[in-house]
């Protein structure tokens, strides 16, 4: 049983990395075969870096990721706080229909319905285009933003409604409370919305391509631009680069959980030990 | 006094803090819906008109292939297929997912951390990059075909069938598959299965009346994953199908592309719709399981 588990596991390992490895390895062929490796080259990095659309694409991913991440998880955040002291049920409920859309419509879709009312109000107002870096950093915090709500409102739901009431006793403004008290007791939640928005926002291809205009190409854009039609390695060496930027940052967040982890572990086994000593 | 006062400026902090959200929230997602409801029932001179929900109904071309030349109703066919090839790769990745999902959730702890991330990696690689490297392999000069000539077996065309975009959507979500099942099952109660094996359960006996309905909401919302994403696809079948396997989402794409904005909101509306109806049965029948 135990062997049987393991081959599996094998070659579902290998159903989803072949693809990969071999990206990885034609992305150092010197010649354009699929099939054939002739021999090791760095040709294709090189085209790569001599091709300033792709560079300016990944620019633009950036700027449009940190932006469009910024945004949501401060408005994510807020919306999250207010949600949970929602008094009137129906209302709640209404809230969370509307936040579950967006994670639920085909991307296609959420796609297409913003760039109906983008041209048609750009429309309204007589513009030639109305599609640009606006119109797409606005899809971009609008299908962040229910992610983001997602991770924050289960820490606002686990923390002890006391303690901003207690900060608020011993003389802090509203606000001060929010910030010094409740803020850092759900950073956690913050912090995974922020990077999750972040990812999917550099990652998101669909709604992108409906809503963006006027030249302004993110690099998932640019990607099915260089795909269209013909094959070039050069985007092997592109998703090889991509793929070792996700290992690092995979890598460094599974050290980073670690360190977190055995940060808590030991502050809870300091915690068990002073309990003890106190019964003791 | 100040204690009160400060009570009911934290109050009104926090109903200020859902307002920027709820403005956001009814433009750019509840009115962009209505636009899309707007479009497909108006012509380009936006009068009412039920002309572009009908011509999704209507529309027929000719199609021929080797069973000779007929007319079909082109739309109907192109959904009929998405849901085709939507439903079939879902399955496969059902099949396939959740074993594996159930031994990941089987392993000691440091295994499941170090396969989960390598499930991720894929997934966290854009799916443009996951679908160019398919169309790559099975090329007719392409890895695939090559394997199949070092192993002495004649090659086979692959690359513009429905097989080709089954293995785009399996490889391209099949992660999407495995990660809802497998957090579901690493919560299960290992007490629970003990206790039905105690019991005199056997192994199949106890997938079946306690590992598979526990784990029945990962299910539920794996299967939706891959089959929402699936379903309204438009790059895989560019890619794999060679664009002669028309999808519901190409057919949105292409009249986008060729600015007949009404139709292709016509289309979209269309799906979404159905996608509802069908969201809703599942979840009625989800519940149902859950409640019986």
């Amino acid at each position: 049983m135990k062997h049987v588990s393991r081959i599996y596991t094998a070659l579902i390992l290998l159903f989803l990395f072949a693809p990969i490895a071999i990206l990885l390895v034609f992305s150092f062929n010197s010649s354009k075969s699929l099939s054939v490796f002739s021999s090791f080259s760095m040709h294709w990095y090189r085209e790569l870096f001599r091709d300033s659309e792709t560079l300016s694409s990944v620019k633009n991913t950036l700027i449009l990721a940190v932006s469009a991440s910024i945004i949501s998880t401060v408005m994510g955040t807020a919306a999250a706080v207010g949600m949970h002291r929602l008094k009137k049920r129906y209302l709640r409920v209404a809230m969370d229909a509307v936040t579950n859309i967006p994670m639920i419509n085909p991307d296609i879709i959420t796609g297409i319905s913003l760039m109906l009312m983008f041209v048609f109000v750009g429309r309204f107002f007589g513009a030639a285009t109305s599609l640009n870096f606006g119109t797409m950093l606005i899809a971009h915090i609008t299908f962040c933003l229910p992610y983001v709500i997602l991770q924050v409102l289960p820490k606002i739901q686990q923390m002890d409604a006391s303690l901003p009431e207690a900060a608020m006793d011993l003389g802090c403004t509203p606000i001060k409370a929010f910030l010094k008290v409740e803020v850092p007791e759900i950073m956690p939640g913050i912090i995974t919305g922020l990077i999750m928005a972040f990812t999917l926002s550099l990652d998101d291809f669909v709604i992108s391509y409906f809503t963006t205009g006027n030249g302004f190409q993110t690099l998932p854009i640019r990607i099915y631009n260089m795909t269209k039609k013909t094959v070039t390695p050069k985007m092997y060496a592109l998703a090889t680069i991509i793929f070792f930027v996700i290992l690092a940052l995979l890598l460094l967040s599974n050290v980073f959980d670690a360190n977190t982890a055995q940060t808590i572990r030991e502050a809870r086994s300091r915690k068990k030990a002073n309990h003890a000593k106190k019964e003791l | 006094m100040n204690l009160k006062r400060s009570n009911r400026n934290l109050a009104l902090i926090r109903r200020l803090a859902l307002t920027p959200y709820s403005f956001w929230a009814v433009l750019f997602i509840l009115v962009p819906l209505i636009f899309v409801a707007y479009y497909a029932f108006t012509d380009s001179a936006f009068h009412f008109t039920t002309e572009n929900i009908l011509r999704f109904f209507k529309a027929t071309s000719e199609i021929s292939d080797e069973n000779g030349t007929r007319m079909v109703h082109t739309y109907l066919l192109i959904f009929g297929r998405s849901l085709k090839l939507a439903v079939i790769s879902t399955i496969i990745c059902l099949v396939f997912g959740y074993p594996f999902a159930y031994l990941i959730s089987r392993a000691s702890p440091k295994t499941q951390g170090i396969l989960i991330t390598l499930i991720m990696i894929p997934m966290w690689m854009n799916f443009l990059i996951r679908t160019y490297a398919w169309m790559t392999i099975l090329q007719d000069t392409g890895i695939f075909n090559g394997l199949l000539g070092m192993l002495g077996l004649g090659k086979i065309h692959i690359i513009g069938t429905e097989s080709a975009v089954v293995i785009g959507m399996v490889y391209d979500y099949f992660p999407y598959m495995i990660l809802p099942i497998y957090s579901v099952m690493a919560k299960m109660d290992i007490k629970l299965i003990e206790a039905a094996h105690d019991l005199g359960c056997n192994g199949i006996g106890v997938l079946r009346r306690v590992i598979w309905p526990l784990s029945l909401p990962g299910v539920i919302s794996g299967i939706t994953m891959v089959l929402i994403p699936s379903i309204s696809t438009f790059y895989i079948s560019q890619k794999l199908g060679n664009g002669k396997f028309y999808l519901i989402g190409d057919a949105i794409e292409s009249q986008y592309t060729a600015n007949n904005l009404h139709f292709a909101a016509a289309i979209a509306f269309i799906l979404m719709v159905i996608l509802l109806i069908c969201m809703a049965v599942m979840q009625r029948a989800a519940n149902k399981r859950a409640t019986a």
